[in-house]
């Protein structure tokens, strides 16, 4: 029931990966758990490299309107940490081999208490886990306790970090994430001309590949970000589809279910394909 | 001792620290280095308190109330007058202070939250005075219960913003301000409202409210030539509660907080924190909050848009803990019958948020002897909430 034996971990799917690492986020239990698992293996198929799997809270800080409107619905149905950590367990049955983050804001985190989360996560079948609001200074508890479990603990680097860069930089655990602008989560039809500098400048303090996120939802946007970054995370983007298509990916009919997989797979493929 | 918490990384005891996105990381610190420089200069006093005295009208009286200590026959009553301070609230001391601060790091436009809208008149008050922009988020919910601080605002040339999530009251008005500095921290000052938020606020907030109880002592050893027994002041968020304790910390006075209970704690409609949250994160801070089994967090219930908040700040957090400060719930209807004393004995008509302190002063004046002496810090005036004491009044005669 652990672990699927031949999962890798964060670093080493991350290392492995050409251009683009691509890292998929979607939000646990939008629209219902089953159609979480199934989006899930759909991303892999479609060449996702390490999944980031969302815990809907009912404050997201970091979060622009759509993956409010998402963690809602998801909450609404029930789902919660203790729910996304039995949705990566039923996911590794069901043949998900990539390496899953949990990514989730610390409140959530702290009440089911930071020891049980660690050792429940990594018994679940996650491989790494990030807090979008715990920045270095307050995260010492949690990473040693995520070491002893062998889970990465994903850091976050922005445009605004300025001498801090270096520091993340320097713990960072299996790929840095490099939050493309100022601004919460949602796309952005281009990034502004000073965020290619600033990904170069953590490129080069890193030690881990950087994926860039907050923002990314074209072909164009991925082709601009060879050779600066090595890779992309994208949620937002993948989440829209998800919402419009909300009703058929929980549709009765096979077929209609299969049509909503494939448009997001579709996507996904017109996103990264070369 | 002064100034013991928060510790260098922002923590009073446990509680506190900065849970915030990386984004705002920088801007904290940025904030935390002006704060300290401005705090240690001398000018920077000079201003603050020519404004405090000149502008805003301080300092504040300290009102002996004789007609309603006779009655409840108990201790000598005293009430901090907050409400007279100008836009009739303690929030004006804490945005005065922040205001200048954005001016001397040179940010030229303002966010903040409101709940009822005190702290978000206050703000837009100070922007007018300084000529900064000014924009407040308020909950679309809040926005429709207090349609005239809202056309006050916009009077102050402010402009008012819809917070249009969650249960669309203050929790989520904070929510949308602190998304808004996520997008524009470079050129935009938040200004925070209460003793909440991440690391330097709770310590920035508290700085700037602490005149209350530094002129209190004051007050109190001109008048009486002693210190009281006994204080009160009602907690939300907690910042005029901890501008009225803080310099009292280290003296034997008895230190009481009036947590709101709503319609009772043994109900789910209250916004008691300490006495019925748990330990959690809520806007950047460790604190108490009210929460679910799975961390969510659960919109308050109060008659006080003031006190409708579901954390506290992490300073009131220790001091419940520690056992220094006695937090107590008051209900809904407790507050107003305190209202309606105080307004019938002494002619003064207080804020519902005020009342809850009121409340449990008198409880606790009754059990006192006649030589002792309980301060009430009277935050705020009550003509905001005529509408709501009407309603409530006429609602609950026509019930019986």
């Amino acid at each position: 029931m652990n672990k699927a034996t031949n999962v890798l971990t964060v670093e080493e799917a991350a290392a492995q990966a050409s251009y683009p690492l691509f890292v998929p986020f979607i939000m646990a239990g939008d629209p219902d758990e089953e159609a979480t698992i199934s989006i899930a293996l759909s991303l892999q198929e479609a060449g996702a490299h390490i999944l980031e799997l969302g815990i809907p809270y009912s404050d997201p800080l970091a979060d622009g309107p759509l993956l409010q409107r998402s963690a809602q619905r998801a909450l609404k149905g029930g789902m919660s940490l203790k729910g996304a950590l039995r949705t990566i367990r039923t996911m590794r049955e069901r043949g998900l081999t990539i390496p899953v983050v949990v990514f989730s804001y610390v409140n959530p985190v702290l009440r089911m208490g930071e020891e049980t989360f660690v050792k429940e996560a990594a018994s679940a079948g996650a491989n790494g886990v990030l807090i979008p609001d715990l920045p270095m200074e307050e995260s010492s508890f949690i990473s040693e306790l995520a070491k002893e479990k062998e889970l990465s603990v994903i850091s976050l680097v922005a445009p605004t970090s300025a001498h801090r860069i270096e520091k993340i930089a320097s713990q960072a655990q299996g790929f840095l994430y490099c939050v493309s602008s100022l601004g919460v989560t949602g796309t952005r039809d281009a990034f502004p001309d000073e965020a290619y500098a600033f990904i170069r400048k953590v490129k080069e303090a890193s030690t881990v590949p950087v994926a860039v996120g907050f923002g990314i939802s074209n072909r164009r946007q991925v082709e601009l970000l060879d050779g600066v970054s090595d890779g992309i995370v994208v949620g937002s983007a993948i989440m829209k589809i998800v919402e419009q298509q909300q009703e058929a990916l929980v549709s009765a009919e096979k077929t209609e279910r299969e049509q909503a997989l494939n448009e997001i797979k579709t996507f996904v493929s017109e996103l990264i394909s070369s | 001792m002064q100034q013991i918490y928060p510790d260098e990384h922002g923590r009073y005891g446990d509680y506190g620290g900065k849970y915030v996105p990386e984004t705002l990381m920088y801007a904290l610190e940025e904030l935390e280095e002006a704060f300290n420089a401005a705090w240690e200069d001398d000018s920077f006093h000079e201003e603050y308190q020519d404004i405090l005295r000149e502008y805003a009208g301080r300092e504040t009286p300290l009102t002996f109330a004789g007609h309603l200590t006779e009655y409840l026959g108990g201790a000598q009553i005293y009430l901090k007058r907050e409400d007279l301070l100008h836009t009739g609230a303690h929030k004006l001391n804490n945005a005065i202070g922040q205001v200048l601060l954005a001016r001397r790091m040179g940010k030229s436009k303002i966010v903040a939250e409101t709940g009822a809208g005190q702290h978000g008149v206050a703000t837009a008050t100070v922007c007018a005075k300084f000529g900064l922009e000014c924009k407040v988020f308020m909950g679309e919910e809040d926005m429709e219960r207090q349609a005239l601080n809202v056309f006050r605002m916009e009077l102050l040339g402010a402009e008012v913003l819809p917070a249009s999530s969650g249960n669309k009251t203050l929790k989520d008005a904070t929510n949308e301000a602190i998304r808004y500095w996520v997008t524009n921290v470079e050129d935009t000052f938040y200004l925070i409202g209460s003793v909440v938020g991440p690391h330097p606020y709770p310590m920035i907030v508290r700085n700037y409210q602490r005149i209350i109880g530094d002129e209190t002592k004051q007050q109190m050893q001109t008048r009486c030539g002693a210190l009281p027994d006994a204080i009160a002041a009602c907690v939300g968020g907690g910042s005029n509660a901890i501008g009225m304790f803080y310099p009292f910390l280290e003296d034997d006075v008895k230190l009481y907080g009036a947590e709101a209970a709503g319609m009772g704690v043994h109900t789910a409609l209250h916004a008691a924190t300490i006495s019925k949250g748990t330990r959690g994160v809520i806007h950047g801070s460790l604190t108490y909050l009210i929460q679910d089994e799975n961390g969510q967090i659960i919109e308050p219930y109060s008659i006080s848009a003031g006190l409708d908040y579901p954390g506290i700040g992490p300073e009131h957090a220790h001091l419940a803990e520690s056992g220094r400060v006695e937090y107590t719930g008051v209900t809904d209807e407790q507050s107003l019958e305190a209202l309606s004393l105080l307004t019938k004995k002494e002619g003064i008509l207080p804020a519902i948020e005020s009342s809850h302190a009121l409340y449990l002063a008198f409880e606790k004046a009754k059990q006192m002897d006649k030589n002792e002496r309980i301060v009430i810090c009277l935050s705020g005036r009550g003509d905001k909430d005529v509408e709501t004491i009407r309603r409530r009044m006429e609602g609950e005669s026509s019930d019986e």
